[in-house]
């Protein structure tokens, strides 16, 4: 059973574990505020460039951020040039989560929506295996593809998937979680798991009172887009001097979380503040205050639209950091340009809105499911909405 | 029906199997809740933390028939998981479509008990095999549903079950649904190991050849105490579906928690001994013990170990009473 949660749980995160690099520093000496020691993901050249660009103003049309980069390079790619419509072919690390989902049916969109330049589109489920992926991939080199796009499941193992890939002569694309190699044309990411720490972190702590009592619920150790999350909270609350009362892991389990919060609501009477490094139980989180008759303090979510809809209904103090979906978007875009021998950038920083009390309304979309994650970018594409309920 | 003698010396509530060593621990327990959050016994405290205990309750229940019985159930946990999932997918929050749900689960949970009971006795698969099987065969079937990704919801009358409660009741304010739900199903399942079936399950469990000498049909008895698990994981899926929502995770780990529960209630593994009251009172005892954990501050991280633990060291206790009885 273990085995399967943990496979269900990083599922959730819409990512799976990797070890952490060599160069991982270790921990800030913080005064102690209830943090503990700092992760031994945690990297402070990555953290200090993600935190960059949280302020760099991304180059593209503005109403179309999938089509965006911050702090562009780009590279050429007139080698690449030939007459369409293309053959693209997708080798997928998984489809075994609601941020997948919504994501993979946003990339089907897109392909429909460039219906007179894709001939084909071939999708390969690597069902969350690294062994099947890069069997997978293998496939695809011998399937006529124009153009590969790379989901990958694990960083290091598919690395040397993707350098076969290369040697092809093939365009490859590589999005979401990236690999040890700079073969690909171009690597697509949002700007990460620092990013989306640090910005829910400094709301929740801004607004408790100093000193004030914070929980912080994490879903699972050893991910790193989780650690990266949480480290570059710990920055800010050791900073802020909040008191962190409890670090507790929720498994992504609502019951489990449940339990957690009023456990920690009997206990200190109060919670001043909740943070959260994944917004899949933080309706839960909201409803344990709710069934306790407490307020329900400052707290971050994620851009899926029950916590939307519970900010919105019950006026929470809320703010949603997000990994936006409208990333499966891109890889689409980019295939087309390299393939019409258009410069692209290297890597495609995309970038990372947060939703707040004053834009909250604009993603509140009462056409869609429950987990739809409102950062999909999708309300102009075939098939809205129908397609992703 | 008097084939279960009662063995000479101690009365039965006493002596191995019966309750008052688990009521020793759940005094100490409290005691300890006490020392470190005095109004945990407060009402509105209590009837919080019995009303959110009420699933582990249930299960803890139907677990003490099939183990009662001789047998094991691990399949609550996926079944559990698999009802939650199926019924936010058939509500897909219409609230007209609340009561048709909760029947299809209990008609389900029903049927998957029928199903491991009919597998362990009629062909002779040891059960823990079966319901390991049919442990496997959910958790792969909701996957495959679902493509990893719960649809629907449930709607508010559905959720009512598991997160309302009755409102300014004297002396104790908020009485949970889920408690009054435990509390009748509670006294059913008492009166009903109080009845000749509880004799026969009890005996059949201490040896199923005298039981089925003295013509009890064995396999009819194990067959039905399977189907009152699998009954109790419907109705443990429908608290716990209304108390936390719609999530893949609702019944993980629910069939060890129920083991460790019943175990610790005095029940012995591999039947024969014990009662469904000290069932219930080893989860109430194994969730307090939870909760004390997190108010001195132990890791949550901790649990199954201390599961583990518990499993270990309540069946070594119970096998050496057994063999120098």
């Amino acid at each position: 059973m273990t085995a399967l949660s943990a496979v269900a749980l990083l599922a959730l995160a819409g990512c799976a574990t990797d070890q952490p690099t060599a160069a991982s520093s270790g921990g800030s000496s913080a005064p102690a505020t209830g943090t503990g020691d700092q992760s031994k993901f945690f990297v402070q050249a990555d953290y200090d460039n993600e935190l960059a660009l949280l302020d760099a103003t991304p180059t593209g049309p503005a109403d179309k951020p999938w089509e965006q980069v911050l702090d562009p390079t780009m590279v050429d790619t007139a080698k690449y040039a030939k007459a369409g419509p293309y053959k693209i072919c997708f080798s997928n690390a998984a489809l075994n989560n609601p941020w997948r989902q919504v994501g993979f049916k946003t990339m089907q969109a897109e392909v429909e929506a460039q219906a007179d330049l894709i001939k084909e589109f071939v999708h390969i489920d690597a069902e969350g295996k690294d062994q099947k992926q890069i069997a997978d991939i293998n496939d695809l080199l011998g399937k006529d593809c124009d153009a590969l796009i790379v989901s990958p499941n694990t960083t290091a193992t598919l690395t040397p998937a993707v350098e076969a890939a290369c040697r092809t002569g093939l365009p490859v694309i590589v999005f979401d979680r990236g690999v040890d190699t700079d073969c690909p044309v171009t690597f697509i990411n949002p700007i990460g798991g620092y990013g989306f720490g640090h910005v829910s972190a400094e709301f929740v702590s801004q607004r408790m009172t100093p000193g004030g009592k914070l929980l912080a619920l994490r879903i699972l150790p050893g991910v790193d887009v989780l650690e990266t999350r949480w480290s570059a909270a710990k920055v800010v609350f050791d900073r802020a001097q909040v008191d962190v009362v409890g670090v507790e892991f929720t498994d992504g389990d609502p019951a489990k979380t449940k339990k957690i919060v009023d456990d920690y609501i009997r206990r200190y009477g109060t919670i001043d503040g909740v943070w959260m490094d994944a917004g899949a139980v933080a309706v839960a989180a909201v409803e344990a205050f709710q069934d306790a008759g407490k307020p329900v303090p400052p707290i971050n979510g994620e851009d899926q639209l029950d916590f939307l809809r519970m900010w919105k209904d019950n006026g929470l103090t809320a703010i949603a950091p997000t990994y936006p979906t409208y990333q499966w978007r891109t890889p689409i875009i980019a295939a087309l340009r390299i393939l019409d021998g258009q410069q692209v950038s290297n890597p495609w920083k995309l970038p990372q809105p947060t939703i707040t009390e004053e834009n909250l309304d604009s993603y509140l979309d009462p056409d869609m499911p429950p987990l739809h994650y409102a950062m999909c970018g999708c309300t102009g594409l075939p098939g809205y909405p129908q397609r992703w309920k | 029906m008097q084939i279960v003698q009662r063995r000479p010396g101690l009365p039965g509530w006493a002596g191995a199997g019966g309750v008052l060593p688990i009521l020793a621990i759940l005094v100490v327990l409290l005691i300890l809740v006490t020392v470190r959050q005095p109004d945990f016994l407060a009402p509105a405290s209590l009837m919080s933390f019995l009303g959110r205990s009420a699933p582990i309750i249930l299960l803890a229940a139907g677990q003490y028939f099939v183990i009662v019985s001789g047998e094991f159930d691990l399949s609550v946990g996926a079944l559990v998981t698999a009802q939650v999932v199926v019924a936010a997918r058939i509500i897909d929050s219409d609230p007209t479509r609340t009561w048709p749900a909760v029947l299809v689960l209990l008609g389900g949970g029903a049927l998957v008990g029928l199903v491991n009971g009919l597998i362990t006795t009629r062909l002779r698969v040891p059960s823990f095999i079966t319901t390991l099987g049919m442990f496997l065969i959910l958790v792969g079937a909701v996957y495959l549903w679902s493509n990893g990704a719960p649809k629907g919801g449930f709607s508010e009358e559905f959720r009512q079950f598991g997160r309302r409660a009755v409102e300014g009741v004297p002396v104790l304010g908020r009485v949970p649904y889920s408690l009054m739900v435990l509390l009748v199903l509670a006294a059913l399942a008492v009166l009903l190991t109080r009845s000749d079936f509880g004799r026969i399950l009890i005996a059949v469990g201490d040896n199923p050849r005298t039981a089925r000498l003295s013509g009890v049909r064995v396999r009819r008895v194990r067959t039905i105490a399977f189907i009152l698990s699998g009954l109790a994981a419907a109705v443990a899926a429908i608290l716990i579906g209304g108390y936390s929502g719609v999530s893949f995770q609702a019944g993980a780990g629910l069939e060890f928690g129920s083991i460790t529960a019943v175990v610790l209630g005095g029940v012995a593994l591999g039947g024969g001994r014990g009662s469904v009251v000290g069932a219930m009172l080893g989860a109430v005892t194994l969730e307090l013990l939870f909760a004390l954990m997190n108010f001195y501050g132990v890791s949550g991280a901790l649990r199954p170990t201390v599961q583990g633990a518990i499993i270990l060291f309540a069946v070594a206790v119970a096998t050496r009473r057994s063999s120098s009885r």
